[in-house]
């Protein structure tokens, strides 16, 4: 298996991802525990960022970004009128678009059960008897 | 993907089984396989509806090696890929495809919260589901997981548009009842239904929203290649009515039958079934 630049699971993605195994409640946010990080540099769209903005789950990704250490100056909390805020969109575009994970596991907050991530491809594949 | 000698892939292996290193390898250089892809990606796209000019946060599901993803990426959307084979993804990473990569079984549910995507595509996948790889697989079960968790996670108002190989029109109707369970409207749109070459089918689901009407087939004037949804069952339709009987169109309908038989019938007159007093 050869080595790739581009092996990505973006935070965007991962304020969206939950546990689907059967039976558990609580399943988001999974924990993020990242061995292996990377930053990109991926073209700035604030109308996309500003758009993706309500879907988030806000403190979800402040807790995701910290925990890898990089929430740099990303406000913990949503100001009124962020969409016309080009500093502020630049900061968000950067922490969910640019930092992407590529090795570590995806922890459930209910059962502590993992999803590896390997080569930035998490594993949400379910046992028999988790579906 | 057909196989030139006619067997489905579908009745050789399980998909992480059947696309194999070598085999996904295969798939992903076939340039004509590349471009049917693309040419059924950009089909589906552009019945998804999106507004334009913005770009969306769009799940392909059978994402394979990136084929489809890199056309969404084409049209500045930012996506999602899932896939059940191991080896078709690593294909797309190598192809440094820019969506975010997810190994996942469909038919297990989706993996997300509530109302994430604008909009949802696939190519070439879901046929997959009919299919009990397992001795626990119960494909109506699956089809039905995967649909109504799809549903959830779909934004209100948003489409999904899965093009599929329906092997037969039983396993076509599996799968529409049970998206319909799931809460979908919508029905299938069949491009060119009259080239068994071209043929493709793509069932368009709506997620909620307004009731809208089904994009319109290509290769075909009409809308006769159309299926909508309905789950009402259109009573006495179908059915010639009878008239009430002995009542006057009774007596004529009647009258012309025994005509037709070259039975021997009086002339209708203005007398003809008129009401009689309780006398006779």
């Amino acid at each position: 298996m050869l080595l790739s630049f581009r092996t990505i699971m973006r935070l965007l993605t991962h304020n969206m991802l939950t546990s689907h195994v059967k039976g558990v409640t609580n399943g988001y946010p999974l924990k993020l525990q990242a061995e292996n990080i990377k930053v990109m540099s991926v073209d700035f769209n604030p109308e996309f960022v500003a758009r993706m903005i309500p879907k988030l789950e806000w403190q979800a990704l402040i807790q995701a970004a910290e925990s890898i250490g990089h929430l740099g100056d990303l406000p913990r909390e949503l100001m009124p009128e962020y969409e016309s805020n080009e500093e502020f969109l630049k900061m968000a575009h950067h922490v969910l678009m640019e930092v992407e994970v590529i090795e570590g596991n995806l922890e459930c907050p209910e059962t502590g059960r993992k999803f590896p991530i390997k080569n930035g491809i998490p594993n949400m594949l379910l046992n028999e008897d988790e579906v | 993907m057909k196989m030139a000698s006619g067997r489905r892939p579908e009745h050789q292996a399980p998909p992480e089984v059947f696309y194999n290193e070598e085999e996904a390898r295969k798939y992903t250089s076939n340039s004509r396989m590349i471009q049917i892809q693309q040419e059924l990606t950009e089909r589906a796209v552009e019945m998804l509806n999106l507004p334009e000019d913005t770009p969306c946060y769009l799940l392909d599901l059978g994402c394979g090696s990136g084929l489809s993803g890199e056309f969404l990426t084409d049209q500045d959307h930012v996506w999602v890929g899932m896939d059940i084979s191991a080896n078709m993804l690593d294909v797309a990473q190598e192809r440094e495809v820019e969506g975010d990569l997810l190994l996942s079984d469909m038919g297990q549910g989706m993996c997300f919260r509530p109302g994430t995507f604008d909009g949802v595509i696939s190519i070439s996948a879901i046929q997959w589901l009919c299919n009990a790889d397992k001795k626990s697989h119960n494909p109506p079960k699956r089809l039905y997981k995967f649909f109504s968790t799809l549903y959830a996670c779909m934004a209100r108002g948003a489409r999904a548009v899965l093009q599929l190989y329906p092997e037969n029109s039983d396993q076509l109707e599996l799968i529409t009842t049970q998206a319909m369970k799931a809460g979908f409207s919508g029905g299938v749109v069949i491009d060119f239904p009259n080239s068994t070459r071209a043929k493709k089918f793509f069932l368009v689901l709506f997620a909620g929203g307004t009731m809208t009407k089904l994009p319109k087939a290509l290769g075909t004037d009409d809308r006769a290649h159309q299926a909508n949804f309905t789950d009402t069952r259109e009573r006495g339709k179908g059915k010639p009515r009878k008239s009430v009987k002995k009542s006057r169109d009774w007596i004529m309908e009647k009258k012309e039958r025994r005509r037709r038989q070259g039975k021997e019938v009086r002339p209708d007159s203005r007398y003809t079934g008129r009401k009689r007093s309780n006398k006779f």
